[in-house]
């Protein structure tokens, strides 16, 4: 297998973006990917496009074909993945193994989600669950990361506060994201008095309905150097991928996700690192739940104990002796495009470790030289690790 | 949309799962295969007393079109007797009083107001045992 490596990223801003198409927005993300790697249409050898549900947002299928002549890319082969939430990150993983192999040398890896055409978003998100068996009776996404929270509260005495704190220190973040769907600052007051969507969740411990896009120059290692800077080659060290039952009442634990853990393990044993490497995190706080629950999995801390930790202010970026976590914002503050978000994750990452200037507000100090993304697909069926370094 | 919600009426109506006579797991809602015998899969019918406790909720207040009439409803996962989880609304109770623990039963009830296709859906929900 040959090393691969990153070369360009760009996106839009994330957010409810009403004059913006569908094309539109993969297209800006394409186009700034491409120009920050400083390559050429022509060098681009296959394309791949994470998408959730163009079907169900926009009514429109086949979107591996339209991006490509939008882009301008025809007649390179175009992919669509799909994974619900983890749809960007498995887009990647496909990449990775692409140029691995040596079928392709460079390659164009998008996410995109058009969310706010729908008059009933919370109907078209519950696709991701199992529709015979859970959304049928009325179960909603963020309810059924509310029954892992409830329950996570009763195992292990997680107070509201605690939780709440995710939200606080995410939009901290966010505040300094010029592309975040919500810039803002917020008190914990603020999180705890606001509405509730499916209690123990409110409001502010939710990510949004959001439109954007991202997109990834995805390069093999040594051809790299023609295009950019030693410097600001950014290599992927990692991608692991695993699967668990799609319905959360078929799990023997809810209060913790096995795929993330298995994918995690799997992914640290790749890049041959242990947890306390990394540097950055991104990872899928879609409700703040699971951006504790992830935590746990990617080895941070130990079972029940990540409100704590959060509470403590351990994953702020300027906390030293923790892995700063979730910078751009997260998905709460960054918002959560959901076939964006996973590369929109790893393109954080790819930022903090080259230093880009991009970032130059919320940088996270680089000692080890390592960052890991997790992106979740429904409430666990799918997860998606990649590890990055500035090291070969 | 019509035919996957008759589909499932034996079950939805009767909750009617499967015991792996190989391994001794039930699963509800049936299944084509045992994901842990696989080729050895031995499935017999089994019908659920419909008894179990609930093992963590949640009260939905932003809802789907099709469940807004209802809100704010209590989603749950509900442990039953024979082993398997399942999810659905508890009612005949007040949000505040649901807990994890409570022992509850199946009731036979309307799902959904109205369908996507104007087809009523009818299954269980669950309520408190009163004791
Ligand atoms: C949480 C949620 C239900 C809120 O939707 P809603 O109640 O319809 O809220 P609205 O869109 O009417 O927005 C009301 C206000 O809150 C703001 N808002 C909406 N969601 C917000 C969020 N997550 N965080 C902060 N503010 C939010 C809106 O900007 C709006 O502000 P304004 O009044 O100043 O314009 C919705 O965002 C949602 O479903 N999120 C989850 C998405 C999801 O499940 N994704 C997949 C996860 S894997
Ligand atoms: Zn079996």
């Amino acid at each position: 297998m040959r090393d691969v490596a990153i070369i360009g990223y760009g996106q839009t801003k994330f957010g409810e973006l009403w004059e913006r198409s569908f094309r539109s927005l993969i297209v800006e993300a394409g186009v700034k990917a491409v120009e920050s790697a400083g390559i050429d249409g022509k060098d681009i050898d296959e394309m791949y496009v994470g998408n959730m549900s163009a079907g169900l947002f926009v009514g429109q299928e086949h979107i591996a074909s339209l991006i490509a002549e939008h882009a301008g890319l025809n007649p390179i082969p175009s992919t669509r993945v799909e994974a619900a939430c983890a749809s960007g990150s498995l887009a990647l993983r496909q990449a990775v193994l692409n140029v691995a192999s040596g079928a392709s040398d460079v390659v164009l890896v998008g996410g995109v989600e058009k969310m706010t055409d729908v008059v009933d978003a919370t109907s078209a998100i519950s696709s991701a669950s199992d529709q015979e068996w859970e959304a049928l009776f009325g179960a909603t996404f963020p309810s059924l990361y509310a029954m892992m929270a409830q329950r996570y509260m009763y195992e292990y005495g997680l107070t509201l506060e605690e939780l709440s704190m995710w939200s606080v220190i995410m939009h901290e973040n966010g505040s300094k994201n010029k592309y975040a769907q919500f810039p803002f600052k917020v008190t914990l007051e603020q999180v705890l008095n606001s509405s509730p969507v499916a209690e123990p969740l409110r409001l502010l411990h939710c990510s949004p309905v959001s439109d954007g896009a991202a997109a990834l120059i995805v390069c093999e290692a040594e051809k790299a150097k023609e295009f950019v800077n030693e410097d600001d080659i950014i290599y992927i060290k990692a991608s692991a991928q695993a699967s668990d039952t799609i319905a959360l009442h078929s799990r023997e634990s809810i209060t913790s996700l096995k795929a993330a853990r298995v994918a995690s393990e799997k992914a640290y044993k790749m890049a041959n690192i242990e947890p306390k490497d990394v540097d950055v995190a991104e990872v899928h706080d879609c409700f703040a739940i699971n951006g504790l629950i992830l935590m746990e999995e990617l080895g941070f801390c130990k079972k029940g104990e990540a409100g704590k930790a959060v509470y403590d202010g351990k994953i702020a970026i300027d906390y030293d002796g923790f892995p700063a976590i979730n910078p751009s914002g997260g998905l709460k503050a960054a918002g959560h495009a959901l076939g964006a978000t996973g590369i929109r994750q790893v393109g954080e990452i790819y930022w903090q470790l080259k230093q880009d200037k991009e970032v130059k507000d919320r940088q996270v100090e680089i000692k080890n030289g390592y960052g890991i993304t997790v992106n979740v697909g429904g409430t666990g069926g799918t997860v998606c690790v990649h590890i990055l370094s500035n090291k070969k | 949309m019509v035919v996957r919600s008759w589909r499932h009426i034996k079950e939805r109506y009767n909750l009617i799962g499967v015991i792996c006579k190989n391994c001794g797991t039930v699963y509800f809602p049936p299944r084509e295969i045992c994901p842990k015998c696989r080729r050895k899969t031995k499935f017999e019918e089994i019908k659920l007393s419909g008894r179990g406790k609930v093992y963590t909720y949640s009260v939905v207040h932003v809802a789907p079109k099709d469940f807004e009439k209802q809100a704010p409803y209590v989603i749950a996962i509900i442990e039953l007797e024979e082993g398997a989880k399942i999810t659905g609304q508890i009612v005949d109770c007040k949000p505040e009083d649901v807990y994890i623990g409570m022992p509850v039963e199946a009731v036979f009830r309307r799902i959904k107001e109205d369908g996507d296709d104007g087809v009523i859906t009818y299954g269980y929900k669950f309520r408190p045992i009163e004791n």
